[in-house]
């Protein structure tokens, strides 16, 4: 890819991962979310992963962006009133925040390994949809019945966490 | 030319972004999205690197496999979690953290 194109996808993601941060709507947090994610997705399929690419447009961007929506139209959540803010959690805050910037920095310049240009691949001749399957249903079997069994398990807890009487 | 690092660098920034989140707000719905932000960083780095560990002229896919599950729990992650905070505002009448200070000691 080229670099314009990833560094447009990638300033597409970070402004408006961080507008899910500084928006005082929720509302405006979620929907810049999923801009956020489609900016994501675009950074998967320049990586050659146009699987993970549809999955993450799929599975964020549309289904998880729509539970978030419902729950605040259910929670009918408006505009955060300006609280006076806790001083102190926001200057330990903004201190572990500066220093994990700084090792961040450190530490992907300080990756020698990371310099050199991503090794030319052949051009799939099943697609990655096939070798994602082949690997998923042949050497992770077990993990991927595992997952099944996770997922059954919280969709019978948000069942009966969404009574309105526990018992 | 775009290097493993480039990605690695937005990956972690989107990561920094998700846990100053976290940690600076305080309304319980934008810190479970900040959440999900600093899980989609981690799935890009893993994916970085899939692509960075080409094996006969392919990417690994153990990778791509992995970010698929962790996608996977992430939506039964999130589908808990909302049932959760709609469960506590049903309690509390409330999304604010700094109200919900039962487990305070």
């Amino acid at each position: 890819m080229s670099p314009v194109l990833f560094w447009t996808f990638a300033a597409i993601m970070l402004v408006f991962g961080l507008m899910v941060i500084v928006n005082r709507s929720p509302v405006a947090s979620a929907l810049s979310l999923v801009v956020s994610f489609l900016g994501l997705a675009a950074l998967y399929i320049s990586l050659d992963a146009f699987f993970i690419g549809v999955i993450q447009i799929l599975v964020y961007a549309g289904a998880v962006m729509v539970l978030f929506l419902f729950i605040i139209m259910l929670l009918d959540l408006r505009t955060e009133a300006l609280r006076k803010p806790n001083l102190m959690a926001l200057f330990g805050g903004a201190v572990v925040f500066t220093l994990f910037l700084k090792i961040l920095f450190d530490v992907s310049y300080g990756f020698e390994g990371g310099r050199a240009a991503f090794p030319p691949i052949d051009r799939m001749p099943q697609g990655d949809v096939w070798e994602i399957g082949m690997t998923l249903f042949g050497g992770h079997n077990l993990p991927f019945q595992v997952v099944g069994a996770l997922v059954l398990v919280a969709s019978i807890g948000v069942v009966l966490l969404s009574k309105r009487e526990l018992k | 030319m775009v290097t493993l690092n480039d990605y690695l660098l937005v990956s972690g920034l989107l990561f920094a972004i998700g846990f100053a989140g976290v940690l600076l707000r305080r309304n319980i719905i934008i810190i479970f999205m900040a959440l999900e932000l600093m899980l989609n960083a981690a799935n890009l780095s893993l994916i970085g690197f899939s692509r960075f560990n080409v094996q006969d002229g392919l990417p690994d896919f153990d990778a791509q496999v992995l970010v698929f599950f962790i996608i996977t729990v992430a939506a039964a992650e999130v589908a808990v979690g909302l049932a959760i905070i709609v469960a506590l505002y049903r309690a509390k009448q409330t999304t604010h953290v700094e109200d919900i200070t039962s487990l305070k000691f």
